[in-house]
């Protein structure tokens, strides 16, 4: 390994995080802009790159300051890391680069250098997070990008985001402080918080009360990070009233790290180490998995806004994710990891979408679409590429998670058969779901004078179909999500007992 | 070229023939019908060119990739898929000539987008017929219910867009609901889903388990419209005629009672469905979708509607054939699937030219209408012939054989059934075909007409002869159906 290639585990959460004072420096025209972009669009390319290397099943460590582990900072990435930054550092680049539109009309222009410089931050906390292989600077980075994030969300025009945004800021403080308690308990009775570490130490004490205590705010802190039904409570409202480009980005990477946390501290720490502790996991998460697909789902049927009634049915994708894992085997783990890769994909095209639409209508509620397929036939069109990958037809990445579900789901006999009737009974709600904005953007009677209506910017277009394509590639050649999910599923199930 | 460079260029050319015919509407209407009628010949070239290597037995396929491990897109033909990718290319043609008189003569809105997702539902429609195992095939069959949506929704208004949402909701429910489960059920306990002659699940699966198995895969099978899953094809015909009558009579019927075939002697097997009591179900479903199906097209009075539920009954006519297992009936299934084609596009076709020259859609306008529009009647009523089963007409040949297979497998209701069946379509078609022909005109026409354009009229005679021909020139279908016996018995 060159010399560059042993550090970039490390750059992946400095490049952000250095540019983004920078960039708060940067007044001149669109040169704030052009700085976070080529930052996000660099951390993109290292996130690759680290992809690539683990491929091979080779793991990047990187001790910071050359201390070991586990006294000093220790940063490391497996394929399940990697899987998470390709996300979280493509889902920004997809963004920045299709965003300008929509954060030139949502950010005056002298605001926007502190605007991107709170976007790289956020990245970096994103980013840092699957890197970090200790749970304090976990948490670190936790705060970094919750803050960043609560100021990127608020940083809109519109009025409505501040009391959102308030309630995001009170319920991720005590998803924070829950997965802080949490820590402080293990860290009392072990002494580390490395975690390759504190899974050795826990043993010991793990039929201790504190650890019990710590297992379960850890485990909700993080369900609520991640927006878990009954905690999601924070998420439509955040999603609808953030500035679109804002919406792209969080949408498809920040509960996903917040998942990934809690199934990655919980198969490392807890579930080897607490007796009885993968049924407890199971049977907590299963029934809040079907209930968040079924409620979210159901909610999302009758909601009018289309960015509210997507983030619902985000709701309802986080219920897969952790459906899937419930489960405790390869093929679940495998179905819940690839899911988080694809619904990042789906969910990003069309909110994708979504931006170029709201470069031309009034506002996003669903009269207000009538009819603008006439006026917008390629942003239309790139809509039902994504939403087919959401409700999950053959030939998109939807298709591949609903697969490895059933299969998964099949094995369990007769609960399986119920949890396959949940998973069929959600992906026709999504049908519906997605077929009324598309009956609306293609059908529906213009309420206003759609004549000024015209396509969106190219560069707007040419992103939002890179992402739909993506759907049907990663659809039909699954290979790379597939590997890195499986092997992720494999990392995970090496802790079981 | 060899077979799986032909399997390729039979996916292809409709795509590469979507996208030309989007381009040449910039140049004009007559360069657009143009590139569609060549993408339909260029089709039916690469489609037909399969053919010999097929009739010596060979079975030309194609590995595209493998999307999962164990799941592969795939292609393979053999007989059965052969015929139905043969008989879907070679009446685009006549379709396409149809189409160009329909939507002029009727100054149709949208005609590009008309035109590109026809091609778009004719490739889907070979990836069905050539569809090596099972999610190739579920694959092609969501691409066509999809790529069929808008020319549903042609029209665009309150009306069409809510019958068009009942199709999709029907179809995408079906399969989405029942047969996508019935797939990762069979590949779970199976562990492959390729077609193979004898079947995949002896063995594998027993009792009860492989009749609720062949119900999630019948009636996920949402296009064979076995009831009560019939619904989406009343709710088709607002399309625009040529789209009932390629597609909703041939193209995506026939997917779906093709799927069910494929299924029911590939992946169970013949042999050990006709084993298993728990699968008898399948001919009395089938035998109820006849009966009622035709008891309620007695009772339509629009044209399009009525010929909605005698397909409704026409496919179930192949779904009970296959149902009997046996051989013989297993052709007959295959010869009903090609003799119910003609005739019904020509049935459709003649529908679609009378609104398009009178306007009318109604049984009780058509009195003496053949004075006017005597080349349309004539393929009407030899349409409706082929529907009864009357010789000499395609209809009769296939009704042979599923009796002979009913009498094979001693299946009395089956016979009772394509007796009551024949009675019944007699008594819906003679009367509008009497109407027509003796019956003097009550309220003149609005505006003076003959018959519909020449390309209309052109395409509605040349499937007339086709059902008539069928009668007397069956051999080369027998002879490659033939195969399948080898294979099933």
């Amino acid at each position: 390994m060159s010399s560059l290639a042993h550090h970039l585990p490390a750059l992946q959460v400095i490049v952000p995080m250095l540019t983004a004072p920078l960039v708060m420096l940067l007044k001149p025209r669109g040169l704030a802009r052009a700085a976070a972009t080529a930052a996000s669009l660099f951390a993109f390319a290292i996130a690759i790159t680290m992809t690539m290397g683990v491929l091979d099943g080779s793991t990047y460590t990187y001790r910071m300051g050359s201390w070991p582990a586990p006294y000093g900072i220790e940063l490391a990435v497996d394929r399940f890391s990697a899987l998470l930054l390709l996300i979280v550092t493509g889902a920004s680049t997809f963004a920045l680069l299709a965003g300008r539109r929509s954060v030139d009309a949502d950010i005056d222009e002298s605001r926007q250098p502190l605007f991107y410089s709170a976007w790289l931050l956020a990245l970096a906390g994103l980013s840092g997070i699957p890197v970090a292989a200790d749970a304090f600077n976990i948490f670190v980075f936790m705060e970094i990008s919750s803050l960043a994030s609560y100021v990127i969300i608020a940083g809109g025009s519109d009025r409505r985001a501040l009391p959102a945004v308030f309630k995001y800021l009170i319920m991720g403080t005590i998803g924070a402080t829950f997965y802080l308690i949490g820590i402080g308990l293990i860290y009392l009775m072990t002494g580390t918080l490395n975690l390759a570490d504190m899974e050795l130490r826990i043993h010991e004490v793990a039929d201790q009360k504190p650890i019990l205590v710590a297992a379960g705010f850890i485990t909700i802190g993080l369900a609520l990070k991640a927006a878990l039904f009954p905690l999601h409570v924070w998420l439509p409202n955040a999603y609808t009233y953030a500035p679109n480009a804002v919406t792209v980005f969080l949408a498809a990477c920040s509960t996903k790290v917040s998942l990934y946390l809690l199934l990655r501290f919980d198969f490392f720490v807890f579930q080897g180490n607490l007796a009885g502790h993968d049924i407890q996991f199971a049977y907590f998460l299963m029934p809040l998995a079907v209930l968040a697909i079924l409620v979210a789902s159901g909610v999302a049927l009758f909601e009018q806004n289309i960015k509210r009634l997507l983030a619902y049915s985000s709701i309802a994708q986080i219920g897969y994710i952790l459906l899937g894992a419930s489960f405790v085997t390869v093929a679940g783990i495998t179905a819940s990891t690839v899911h988080l890769f694809n619904h990042a994909l789906a969910k990003g095209a069309l909110f994708l979408a979504v931006g170029c639409l709201a470069t031309q209508c009034l506002s996003l509620r669903l009269p207000d679409i009538g009819g603008v397929a006439k006026r917008m036939p390629w942003t239309a069109a790139a809509f039902v590429v994504a939403g087919f990958s959401l409700i999950g037809v053959p030939g998109t990445v939807g298709f591949i998670s609903k697969w490895y579900l059933i299969t998964a789901a099949l094995e369990h006999g007769s609960l399986g058969m119920a949890l396959v009737v949940v998973l069929v009974i959600s992906s026709l709600m999504a049908v519906v779901y997605i077929w009324r904005i598309v009956e609306a953007i293609y059908f529906a009677q213009p309420t206003s004078d759609l004549s000024a209506v015209k396509e969106a910017p190219l560069m707007m277009l040419a992103v939002t179909w890179v992402a739909a394509l993506a759907n049907v590639y990663f659809g039909l050649a699954p290979e790379l999500p597939v590997t890195l999910a499986s092997s992720a599923a494999e990392i995970l199930l090496e802790h079981l007992p | 070229m060899t077979g799986s460079n032909l399997i390729l260029a039979s996916l292809l050319l409709p795509l590469i023939g979507a996208v030309g015919i989007a381009a040449a509407s910039r140049i004009g209407d007559n360069a657009r019908e143009a590139t569609t009628l060549l993408t339909a010949a260029a089709l039916a070239w690469a489609v037909w060119s399969l053919v010999p290597e097929l009739m010596q037995g060979g079975r030309p396929s194609l590995l595209v990739t493998e999307v999962l491990p164990g799941i592969e897109l795939a292609f393979r033909v053999e007989p059965l898929g052969m015929l139905f990718a043969a008989l879907a290319s070679g009446l685009w043609i006549v379709n396409s000539i149809y189409s160009i008189g329909y939507m002029r003569g009727n100054k149709e809105s949208n005609q590009t987008r008309f035109y590109v997702f026809f091609a778009i539902a004719l490739a889907a429609t070979i990836g069905i017929a050539f569809a090596e195992n099972l999610f190739t095939l579920f694959l092609f069959y969501e691409i066509l219910t999809l790529s069929t949506y808008p020319l549903v929704s042609h029209k665009g208004d309150e009306k069409t867009v809510k019958s068009a949402r009942v199709y999709l909701g029907v179809l995408l429910t079906t399969s989405i609901g029942l047969l996508l489960p019935a797939i990762i059920w069979t590949y779970t306990v199976a562990g492959t889903g390729s077609f193979t002659p004898g079947g995949i699940l002896e063995g594998k699966i027993a009792g009860p388990a492989v009749g609720l198995l062949l119900g999630l895969f019948v009636f996920g099978v949402g296009k064979a419209a076995v009831m009560p899953v019939h619904r989406w094809l009343p709710a088709a015909m607002v399309a625009p005629t040529p789209v009932s009558a390629l597609l909703h009579a041939v193209a995506v019927v026939k997917a779906g009672v093709f799927t069910v075939t494929k299924i029911i002697i590939y992946i169970f097997g013949v042999d050990f469905l006709f084993a298993e009591p728990s699968s008898g179900w399948l001919v009395y479903a089938a035998a109820f979708t006849i009966i009622m199906a035709s008891i309620v097209a007695l009772r339509q009075q629009n044209l399009k509607r009525l010929l909605a539920y005698s397909t409704i009954a026409q496919l179930s006519y192949v779904v009970m054939a296959t149902a009997i297992l046996k051989p013989l009936a297993e052709i007959g299934a295959a010869v009903h699937m090609v003799a119910h084609a003609f005739g019904k596009i020509t049935l459709f076709f003649a529908a679609g030219a009378i609104y398009t020259a009178a306007k009318k859609t109604e049984l009780h306008q058509l009195r003496g209408i053949a004075k006017r529009m005597p080349w349309t009647m004539t393929a009407f009523t030899i349409g409706a012939l082929s529907m009864i089963g009357v010789p000499p007409t395609g209809g009769f040949v296939s009704k042979w054989y599923i009796l002979a297979g009913a009498f094979q497998a001693d299946n009395y209701v089956a016979i009772a059934v394509i007796i009551a069946s024949t009675a019944l379509n007699a008594a819906y078609f003679l009367p509008i075909i009497f109407m027509a022909w003796f019956l003097e005109e009550d309220v003149p026409p609005a505006t003076e007409h003959g018959e519909a354009p020449f390309a209309a009229v052109l395409a509605l005679m040349i499937t007339a002869f086709l059902t008539l021909a069928f009668f007397f020139f069956n051999g080369p279908v027998l002879t490659l159906e033939g195969q399948l016996l080898g294979k099933v018995s």
